[in-house]
């Protein structure tokens, strides 16, 4: 079993779309939101991940697909 | 001795001891350092402050380090030189150029990792860590090497050949990584996750942060003990933008600024604003990747992620993590937030070298179009106190401006010379 703490940003054309939902449906992901502020034209969740660590790579993978941005809560490691 | 009381959530408040941690387990909201200002101002003077070392440790007592014996290779206390040909380019008769570019390992990050990298020997860490394009991988690597402990950088395979050998002289284990911006970005998410080692940005930074203040505490101790009108600040993640902020309010409320009362840092020390505080602050990005510029200019309350797409690779963080708070502070100050075009970074840079005898990286090229975008648009009146920062040292990014090297090519004869001095000349 796995654990990831991602954020997820919605552009204005998936803010309505159950990502989540489906990324728990489809994937057996268990999803855990601790912060979020989804507005009409935008949106960001950060929300805690818990799988198994294949199904969690799958399921972030298909979330990319979906056009929304998915990122490591702490924002970029990489620095200048 | 450090004057720390732990560490606090910037969205929910909860208080954590002191300890390598970053993030609230209860929101994973960032974790910043919370000072005891009260003993500090008991203690703290500006005499006290010129008995210090010539580096960022004359600030020790604003700093969140206990050791006597930081990892100190002279990180700070750079000049700030009156730049009178550049003012009189730009139409500024005040202004002012805080040179970070000769610190030791000739960028501002030798502030923030040297609080780092003492935390991390405080700590009992044995290796300190990094992902960087460039700069962070270089000073880790030198900080590494005065602590007598390991130092392991991942950087991009297409990374400058100056910014490679500039780390790779203090004997790190280097990782260069072959795959997108992305690639690197979860890879050393997840090396972070599974090895016991203090990353310098990650684990470290609360106190990795804190290092810029410094930026904020110079500038003022070298203009004596008084605040500029504006500020032009290069900007990644944000971090340094918001900690010259908070380093510029501390000072007023700790009453070390000259004719400034002393008052109370109220419910969050993190957001206090002085009003005697009246900097304004403005934002530079390279419009390749400009998250932060783009939010502000759109009014937007979340800064969306980009894949940065520059020249000013020292610049380029997709995800700013102080992207939000380091907005806030463009509105609080009323300062501006300006993209400058790629195509503008490499005139900055010469335009600095050849007013100033100054070198700097695609970093400092950004700093100085965005000054002068600011002094063009009116943001900044001509007779105005202004400093702008600059960040790195040229010789880091020579590839970027490559097309000045066009020597007269001539034989070893004096006719030679004379026609080809004259051609040029006429």
């Amino acid at each position: 079993m796995g654990r990831q703490r991602v954020k997820f940003s919605f552009p204005a054309d998936m803010v309505k779309e159950p990502v989540i939902y489906r990324l728990g449906r489809d994937f057996e992901i268990v999803t855990n939101i601790r912060r979020a502020d989804v507005r009409e034209d935008i949106g960001w969740v950060i929300l805690e991940l818990d799988g198994e660590d294949a199904a969690i790579e799958r399921g972030l993978a298909w979330v990319g697909t979906t056009g929304v941005r998915v990122d490591p809560v702490t924002g970029d490691v990489i620095d200048g | 001795m450090a004057f720390v009381k732990g560490l606090k959530c910037r969205e929910c408040d909860r208080e954590y001891p002191s300890e390598a941690l970053n993030v609230c387990d209860f929101c994973f909201g960032p974790l910043e350092v919370i000072y005891d200002y009260a003993t500090i101002s008991e203690v703290i003077s500006q005499d006290r402050v010129a008995k210090g070392p010539l580096s960022i440790w004359r600030y020790h007592d604003l700093l969140p380090a206990d050791s006597e014996d930081p990892v100190d290779i002279m990180a700070g206390f750079t000049p700030l030189l009156k730049a009178r040909n550049l003012g009189k380019k730009l139409g500024l008769n005040n202004l002012y150029i805080k040179n970070d570019s000769v610190n030791p390992s000739f960028s501002f990050k030798d502030r923030v990792v040297s609080v780092a990298a003492t935390k991390a020997v405080e700590f009992g860490f044995d290796t300190l860590a990094c992902a960087s394009t460039g700069n962070l991988a270089c000073s880790v690597a030198a900080h590494a090497a005065r602590a007598g402990i390991q130092a392991v950088v991942f950087i991009p395979s297409d990374l400058e050949r100056g910014k490679i050998i500039g780390a790779a002289v203090y004997g790190p284990t280097m990782i260069s990584v072959d795959g997108t911006y992305d690639d690197v970005n979860r890879l050393c998410s997840e090396v972070a996750d599974n090895y016991p080692w203090a990353f310098v940005n990650i684990n470290m930074r609360p106190y990795y942060a804190e290092g810029s203040k410094t930026l904020g505490y110079e500038v003022a101790e070298q203009l004596g003990w008084r605040l500029p009108d504006h500020v032009v600040v290069p900007a990644a993640s944000g971090a340094m933008f918001t900690k010259i902020w908070k380093g510029f309010n501390e000072l007023a409320c700790l009453g070390m600024l000259d004719g400034v009362e002393a008052s109370s840092f109220g419910p969050d020390q993190n957001t206090v604003h002085h009003p005697a505080v009246t900097t304004k602050m403005h934002m530079t990005q390279a419009a390749g990747c400009s998250p932060i510029v783009t939010a502000w200019e759109n009014g937007n309350t979340h800064v969306m992620p980009v894949r940065p797409n520059s020249i000013a690779k020292s610049l380029a963080i997709g995800n700013p993590a102080d992207g939000v708070y380091s907005m806030r502070v463009i509105q609080k100050s009323c300062g501006t937030g300006y993209a400058v075009p790629e195509d503008e970074i490499v005139d900055g840079i010469k335009l600095l070298a050849e007013t100033e005898g100054i070198f700097t990286e695609t970093a400092g090229g950004v700093a100085i179009s965005g000054l002068r975008h600011a002094a063009e648009s009116g943001a900044i009146k001509p007779d105005e106190l202004t400093v702008v920062y600059i960040t790195g040292n040229g010789l880091k990014t020579q590839e970027a401006v490559e097309s000045v090297v066009n020597p007269l090519s001539i034989k070893p004869f004096m006719g030679a010379f004379e026609e080809a001095f004259n051609q040029r000349s006429s």
